[in-house]
């Protein structure tokens, strides 16, 4: 058996001045397997393949490759030796195409031998399933395609052992199904393949060993056969969790928030919201689906003021939103926590403090010129206990906090300033379970107050366990909008691209 | 193999350390190239103490540069909180002065302290509407400051040249293109042997400070510094605050301006600010923005630059030789702030099975 050890950490410890990110990890990869990476955001997991891809030097310990001890001072040597890194955001040229894509940056030739090139590539993507275009550019495809093009690119380059970093984050339930068919593939053909996650579901369909990491400790490597869903949670958090979201039932249902053929056009005139209408209630959390980037954006910042609307109409409670300032907006208790992908883009200013960012929206209510800071340090200090933001205080820097802590700041802050109307987006993106479950739970209590949400989601389990009705959409167009307790995730997974609600009824397993 | 990595968590004490340090490079390199010249390094550093805080009439000296350099920081601190890269300080310094001599040619004859007043007035308001369009230009359509604001400087430049060679033109200097010396009663006064500009210097020091650090639109600027998109997501009129905190640099600025040719020149020149206004930038950014920094690093600059000139005329050593110990000295001071940001170290080798493929 150990003679199919094609990786091996030994006593792995790495720190960021006095964090400890990885501490003392053993962890092996066998060819021929698919080892997840399970934990928590936080728990190391990227430290860990960063260090293994060589972006990251350990502070100590070793790497063996195929038995022998390897120092790796850049990626280029880490890819040398056949490993291949697919990250969450890709690093592809969009205006290239995917043949371009794959051949960039490669030793050889000055001239390219595109017939013999397209027939090594082809073999490559036929054996493993890889379906792509390769005269097809970059900024025509679909997410999908863009991860088969990126797992392509790595096996061209010579990759045996393949680590994915979360790549099932941007993917339809589809899209990920036909993802694990590939990596069931590469598996059969003999590649380790290394799946870093916090999806329990994904983890136990797809894994043979799972290795648990907790706090930059390894915790515990299972066989799946040997483990269930509720040991490697226990194992994750180091508690038993209740996994169930649960939708508080309310009876209020005066309609708050009514927008109507909503048309908003990007920089480059190209449409991004096309005629959108729905109605939201008090004590109601409408649910937004879709695959990233379909106008989830452009439909929250239009809401608060920040996207210029084309045409259509936004009432709240009767009155037109269309054309107010931001800061009218916010005055009427419509509140806003977009955490987009880079989390520090909007909302929050990460040089600053706590006490600095708890007052950027309500700064301007206070009397004179000058700043007063005591109420917002106490404000800071409350988050901080309640929420358990863990800091070294509330003057430090928040760019220098994990991205789970400035999650919770700057939702902490958004629902201290008492709402009526919630916009909030991804608001448990990239948040430990624990606390993922706390957010949810403050949600609800909102929700119970009379608080309006609109609550735009990347899980789906979430979205039908918490929501009471769901909106998909799809490139800026309402595929429809359904109601939780009768929809299933396949159902909203075809509506996230474009079928109706018509079409995707009835609809119980995909293939 | 040489890694750089980003260090976030240098302490103050490791910082004062790194700097001395860059100080006690500077001064071992910059003595190897005084003995090359045959001097004696040590007499030449005691020189240039001397040159700049030996006597009162030395230390004055330098105080009197310092006031220009304080003043420009601070506008220019203002700006670059906010990102916005003004390096048009030295034309706004120029259009103050501009505006400070037009009102003593629009207004001869008002009694002395009015026409200071006025002067005073007109220099904030000239440096201010100079910096205007720059600002305009970026907060409505985002053109680059940067470009804009140099530009300015060689407008402002040429400007005054044209009226001295013009409109302004001097009848008594004898067909030189130069503008009149200004009147005796509209020189600034002095306190304690200086110009009353060191008061006006400190207390806007004291000023900025309490505006970047305690005010609102102190507290709005460095949100738009950090990310625009924030600062409009909270409600901002990024646009109102981008043009009103360029004015305020650009004031700043033209205050500077109107102080140097009331106390300083008494004559209107193009090169009135003197490069201040380009110095200040490397003063702002040495002092990270801040207004006590400011006051102690263009202290230390101008001293650098009174010994400088000292030892030129103490030791007979040429302009050029002592702009090469200037320059060596503010090298080894600015590269050492890298230093305190980043970490250099020194890993081993990918062993050798890999290094083979790879060499």
């Amino acid at each position: 058996m150990d003679n199919n050890v094609v990786i091996e950490l030994r006593n792995i410890t790495k720190t960021f001045g006095s964090v400890v990110a990885n501490k003392n990890i053993n962890f092996n990869v066998r060819s021929g397997e698919i080892h997840s990476l399970l934990g928590e955001n936080g728990s190391g997991k990227s430290t860990l393949m960063n260090v293994l891809s060589g972006i990251y030097a350990p502070d100590s310990g070793s790497i063996f490759i195929r038995g022998k001890e390897v120092h790796f001072n850049s990626p280029k040597d880490s890819i040398k030796m056949g490993i291949g890194m697919i990250y969450q955001h890709f690093k592809l040229v969009d205006v290239f195409t995917a043949s371009e894509n794959i051949i960039m940056g490669q030793k050889g030739n000055l001239f390219v031998n595109k017939k013999k090139l397209s027939l090594q590539i082809r073999e490559i993507s036929e054996k493993f399933g890889l379906d792509i275009d390769l005269n097809k550019k970059v900024y025509n495809m679909s997410v999908g395609e863009k991860q088969n093009l990126e797992i392509l690119k790595v096996l061209y380059r010579g990759a045996e052992i393949l680590i994915l970093d979360e790549p099932t984050a941007v993917l339809t339930p589809q899209e990920t199904k036909k993802l694990f068919e590939i990596m069931r593939n590469m598996k059969k053909s003999g590649c380790a393949i290394v799946m870093i996650t916090h999806k329990m579901d994904e983890v136990l369909e797809i894994s043979d060993r799972i290795t648990v990491l907790r706090k930059g400790e390894a915790v515990e490597t299972v066989d799946r056969n040997s483990t269930s869903a509720k040991e490697l949670i226990n194992l994750m958090v180091g508690r038993p969790i209740d996994l169930s979201v649960k939708c508080v039932p309310t009876d209020k249902k005066t309609p708050v928030l009514k927008v109507e053929n909503l048309t908003v056009y990007n920089e480059d005139k190209a449409k991004v919201l096309h005629e959108v209408s729905f109605e939201l209630s008090e004590g109601e959390i409408l649910g937004v689906a879709g695959v990233a980037g379909s106008g989830q954006k452009e439909l929250c910042e239009a809401i608060a003021g920040l996207y210029p609307v084309a045409g259509g109409e936004i009432l709240y409670k009767g009155e037109s939103l269309v054309g107010k300032s931001p800061r009218d907006i916010i005055n009427k208790g419509i509140s806003m926590s977009f955490v987009p992908e880079d989390r520090l883009g909007m909302g929050l200013v990460p040089s600053m403090d706590m006490v600095d960012n708890m007052i950027l929206k309500d700064y301007h209510t206070q009397k004179g010129i000058l700043i007063t800071r005591t109420n917002a340090r106490k404000m800071a200090e409350k988050l901080v206990k309640t929420l358990d933001i863990s800091t070294p205080g509330v003057n430090y820097p928040i760019r220098l906090l994990s991205g789970g802590n400035i999650q919770k700041v700057l939702l902490g802050r958004e629902i201290e300033s008492n709402p009526k109307l919630l916009i909030t987006a991804y608001p448990v993106r990239g948040l430990d379970i624990g606390v993922s479950y706390t957010i949810y739970d403050l949600l609800n209590e909102q929700k119970k107050k009379g608080v309006a949400i609109l609550y735009i989601g990347e899980d789906l389990d979430v979205l039908l366990g918490l929501c009471d009705r769901i909106m998909v959409i799809c490139d800026g167009k309402i595929t429809g909008i359904v109601d939780p307790r009768k929809a299933t995730k396949e159902m909203l997974g075809l509506m996230m691209t474009g079928k109706s609600e018509k079409d995707s009824e009835g609809v119980n397993n995909v293939d | 193999m040489i890694r750089v990595t980003k260090c976030t968590n240098t302490t103050r004490i490791q910082a004062v350390i790194i700097r001395l340090a860059a100080v006690v490079i500077a001064l071992v390199v910059s003595a190897l190239f005084i003995l090359m010249q045959n001097h004696n390094p040590l007499d030449v550093y005691i020189s240039m103490i001397t040159g700049a805080w030996g006597k009162w009439s030395m230390l004055k000296a330098t105080i009197v540069d310092t006031i220009p350099l304080i003043i420009t920081s601070l506008g220019v601190a203002i700006a670059f909180k906010m990102k916005f890269w003004n390096i048009g300080a030295e034309g706004q310094a120029i259009m103050g002065a501009f505006f400070a001599n037009l009102m003593v040619v629009q207004f001869p004859g008002l009694p002395g302290p009015l026409t200071i007043f006025l002067m005073f007035i007109a220099g904030i308001v000239g440096g201010a509407l100079w910096a205007f369009p720059p600002a305009f230009f970026k907060a409505k359509y985002g053109a680059n400051e940067t470009l804009f604001t140099l530009m300015m400087n060689y407008i402002a430049m040429r400007w005054i040249k044209y009226l001295a060679s013009g409109p302004w033109k001097d009848p008594k200097a004898n067909g030189q293109n130069r503008i009149a010396i200004l009147p005796e009663n509209t020189k600034l006064p002095e306190l304690f042997d200086v110009h009353v500009g060191w008061i006006i210097a400190l207390a806007l020091a004291v000023m900025v400070y309490i505006f970047l650090n305690k005010t609102k639109k102190g507290y709005e600027i460095a949100v738009i510094g950090e990310s625009e998109n924030t600062a409009r997501y909270a409600g901002m009129n990024v646009r109102q605050v981008v043009i009103s905190a360029v004015m305020l640099s650009g004031a700043l600025a033209g205050l500077m301006g109107m102080i140097q040719l009331s106390a300083v020149s008494g004559q209107l020149t193009s090169d009135i600010a003197g490069g201040v206004g380009f110095t200040a930038i490397t003063v702002a950014w040495l002092a990270q923005l801040s207004a006590p920094g400011i006051i102690l690093v263009s202290f230390l600059f101008s001293t650098l630059e009174q010994g400088i000139s000292y030892i030129q005329s103490d030791f007979n050593i040429p302009l050029a030789s002592a702009k090469v110990l200037q320059a060596l000295i503010l090298f080894f001071v600015l590269g050492s702030e890298f230093f305190i940001q980043y970490r250099v170290s020194f890993k081993k080798n990918m062993t050798s099975t890999v290094g083979k493929e790879g060499k």
